[in-house]
């Protein structure tokens, strides 16, 4: 078969605008290159600014992962200004991010990735027709059924932070708002009706026995709920072999309470689990159009190149962990938390268990929501004092380090004369649709594309897209 | 009626805010008024060839359109040339989409404040040169020409809000649906005025602190935001406090003040967000058609007038006091 190119765009189902460049040999793909065609610039508008101003203004680099940003915000402050979140103000914090997050999975699931399932090019496969009448995009039933659950779910965001996205509530010290008793009941009640809906239609079965698979072969006998489906499609269609990454995982560890983090922090390679130095982490700028060097973000710059040179092809710069690209996304958060069948499948590393370990985030995230509402005390304090470096003279640094859906999200923030001085932000997407380094090596997805089988007629491949969604990028946090 | 929906530079969280709509879901709230999206960035199965082949068919005149929504600002960097965001696939700039497309819709609506007047992407410089659709931050002009009508002989539906509410979109939606909607219908910097003509402060549940200027001094206590913590809800429109987010929610609600993110230019407030600029102890901004001699008097009178339960509650960050109730005895 010959050779050919494929620009594939534009990548619909994913949070922003992507383009993706294919060099196809023998039908299936050589080499992939991932453009983030969007600039915006928040790190330049930071700086100069109030650092208060950075809680308003970094939540709206994105619109689905609005408490992330928030959440890493309000740590970097946090931090700048040696301040801590009271226990009850970080409980109420991470029951914020959580819903967040977990809005985030089931619209992936739903939305994104499953309608791919529904293309007539799979008509006649035993699984067609329901896929057909559960994930019909804007129809299907399962779809419906989602939306309305999402969206009562983020009542809970409604009660404790005012509105979804781009809530003010959480602060370098703790939450604007104190629930109260009734606050809490409430919560409860709602998180018992979401618990409905993952048993009923997402698991077709109680969260707590999903949670207990510890192996593939556990996996290879799940059939029920819309889980079931999925894995009946993934092994129909190999999915398990299909978009392979580079097999390092890294997480920072979710949840930061005084207490410690709830998910552990660390890198996943090889089935063992080193510690995360976040001192590891340099940002390339060798193939993306910006200007200056390879920088660690706290010494890091945003110069966008405007001539746009041949060499680069993307706005977003590739970070890379001890000189590597890293895998970022819940599959790497369970893995490096230690759940046995998250780490079986890291080692699996394709479409399936991208999909799969989302799955098994969402039934753990239920629980430890559910943990944490039962928590809740009505009587504490949810907001303690804190300072920044003195206006005028301030001077400091910070680093906020969160997990959002997608994945490590990182701020670094540096102020003098109580002004900010620097903002850098490294998001997901920026670690997981990467471009090349300068010693050559690709990104997460562009290494997961090579090999994606190509059909001669197909000019939008489907197993590229298949794979592109499997990571669930947000491409408006990546180049922010 | 059909919708073709363009994502530019924002955040995406006008949709991801539209997904909260309710009763019924944003799916069924839009199709059973027999509204259906020819392509959704977000919702469509149509990707890249596909998708491209729609904008087409709509450039050339193939598929006729009622309805163009665009998310986000538009960006002209660098230089002019709209390089920062051109659309997947396509080799254009989506200025250049956005320039061809429009004239081609019998409706265009901004949806959001990015959309609408620029917004958060025109902060701090804009750097990328983040237009509205037909206003440049409170000029009018932007991507499109101030004198730019579309089929129907509107302007652009500014329908901004940071991000919008998802009633905000399906109402005005389902008004275009049923011809409802005319110039009217607009206020000045083009936002629908079945909730533009409402302030955030209508409905707040601080006003009783408002009365008596019982203030709160810092995020998470109770009292009214607008003295020292920034709260602009007297001024700024949405019936964000009658119509409450995401069940019962809204800003004040959620303890932190309104930014007026409604309006054009709320991006750079030439203040931290979070703090009320002064001049001798007054709040530079008054409240909406307040007479500053006035709001003076009276907020000098009601502060002397604070019953305890008010003053109290006000700096605390829940309710300390509650209401005297008169019990008779037998
Ligand atoms: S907090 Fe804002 S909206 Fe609420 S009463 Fe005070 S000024 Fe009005
Ligand atoms: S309360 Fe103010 S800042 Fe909040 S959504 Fe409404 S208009 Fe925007």
């Amino acid at each position: 078969m010959s050779e050919r190119q494929l620009l594939v765009g534009p990548f619909n189902r994913v949070e922003g605008d992507l383009e993706i460049r294919l060099d196809i040999e023998g039908g299936a793909v050589r080499a992939a290159y991932a453009n983030s065609p969007l600039f915006r610039g928040f790190e330049m508008m930071l700086p100069g600014k109030d650092p208060r101003d950075a809680l308003t203004l970094t939540p709206r680099i994105c619109g689905i992962c609005s408490i992330s940003q928030s959440a890493a915000a309000a740590f970097a402050l946090a931090d700048a200004g040696r301040a801590e979140m009271p226990e009850q103000g970080a409980l109420a914090a991470s029951i914020l991010h959580g819903v967040e997050n977990m809005a985030d999975h089931v619209t992936h699931f739903h939305l994104f990735f499953m309608p791919d399932f529904c293309r007539p090019s799979y008509a006649g496969r035993a699984w067609h027709q329901r896929a057909l009448q559960r994930f019909t995009a804007m129809e299907g039933s399962a779809a419906k059924t989602m939306v309305e659950a999402r969206a009562r779910l983020l009542h809970i965001v409604g009660m404790l932070g005012g509105k979804w996205p781009h809530t003010l509530a959480i602060q370098p010290g703790g939450v604007t708002r104190a629930p109260d008793a009734r606050d809490k009941v409430r919560i409860q009640t709602l998180l018992r009706a979401f618990r409905r809906f993952l048993e009923t239609s997402l698991f077709g079965a109680p969260l707590e026995a999903f949670v207990g698979l510890s192996s593939l072969r556990d996996l290879d006998v799940w059939s029920t709920g819309d889980a079931g489906l999925f894995l009946e499609i993934a092994g129909d269609l190999d999915l398990a072999s299909l978009g392979r990454g580079p097999g390092r995982y890294l997480s920072a560890g979710a949840y930061p309470m005084p207490s410690g983090r709830v998910s552990r922090a660390g890198v996943w390679q090889g089935g063992a689990v080193t510690a995360f130095d976040p001192a590891q982490i340099v940002e390339d700028v060798s193939h993306a159009w910006m200007l200056g060097g390879a920088a660690h973000p706290a010494q890091g710059v945003t110069a966008p190149d405007e001539e746009m040179r041949e060499e680069a092809y993307s706005w977003c710069k590739a970070p890379r962990l001890g000189g590597q690209p890293v895998e970022v996304g819940a599959l790497a958060r369970q893995a490096v938390d230690g759940h046995p069948l998250a780490q079986a499948l890291a080692a699996e590393g394709g479409v399936r268990a991208r999909i799969t370990g989302r799955l098994l985030e969402i039934a753990r995230l239920q629980i430890w929501l559910e943990d944490w509402a039962a928590r809740l005390d009505p009587a504490a304090c949810f907001m303690g004092a804190w300072t920044l470096p003195e206006a005028g003279s301030g001077t400091g640094t910070g680093v906020g380090l969160v997990e959002a859906a997608r994945g490590t999200l990182g701020h670094w923030l540096r102020i003098e004369g109580g002004k900010i001085a620097s903002y850098q932000i490294v998001a997901p997407t920026t670690w997981n649709f990467s471009p090349r380094d300068a010693g050559g090596a690709a990104g997460p997805v562009e290494a997961a594309l090579v090999g994606c089988p190509v059909g001669e007629a197909e000019d939008t491949p489907v197993s590229v897209q298949h794979v592109v969604r499997s990571f669930d990028p947000c491409m408006v946090c990546t180049v922010h | 009626m059909n919708v073709l929906w363009l994502q530019s530079a924002g955040c995406g969280g006008c949709t991801m805010s539209l997904l909260c709509a309710e009763n019924p879901n944003v799916f069924d709230t839009l199709g059973d008024a027999g509204i259906r999206f020819l392509w959704h960035p977000s919702f469509s199965l149509e990707t890249g060839a596909e998708a491209r082949r729609i904008l087409e068919s709509v450039e050339a005149g193939e598929t006729p359109l009622d309805v163009l929504c665009v998310e986000g600002s538009i960006v002209t960097g660098p230089r002019g040339t709209g390089k920062y965001h051109m659309l997947a696939g396509t080799g254009r700039s989506m200025l250049d989409w956005v320039q061809s497309l429009a004239p081609k819709a019998r409706h265009v609506v901004a949806v959001g404040s990015c959309a609408a007047f620029g917004g958060i992407t025109a902060a701090g410089g804009n750097p990328a040169g983040a237009l509205g659709l037909q206003w440049d931050g409170t000029l009018e002009g932007g991507a499109l020409p101030g004198a730019f009508r579309s089929a129907s002989g509107l302007p652009v539906i500014n329908v901004a809000g940071c991000p919008t509410h998802p009633a905000w979109v399906t109402e005005t939606l389902l008004l275009l649906a049923g011809e409802a909607m005319s110039e009217g219908d607009l206020d000045p910097f083009r936002r629908p005025r079945f909730y533009a003509d409402h302030l955030v402060h209508h409905g707040c549940t601080k006003n009783e602190f408002y009365e008596y200027k019982a203030s709160a001094r810092s995020l998470s206590e109770m009292g009214c935001m607008m003295e020292h913590l920034g709260c602009v809800g007297t001024q700024a429109v949405g019936d964000c406090n009658i119509r409450p987010w995401n069940g019962e929610g809204s800003c004040t609600r959620g303890g932190y003040p309104c930014i007026a993110c409604t309006s054009p230019e709320f991006e750079e407030p030439n203040h931290p967000f979070t703090e009320t600029p002064t001049i001798a102890g007054i709040p530079v901004g008054l409240p909406s058609d307040m007479p500053k001699a006035w709001f003076m008097a009276l907020a000098s009178l009601s502060k002397a007038a604070t019953p305890k339960r008010i003053d109290v509650n006000a700096h605390s960050d829940r309710i300390r006091v509650a209401p005297t109730l008169r019990v008779k005895r037998k």
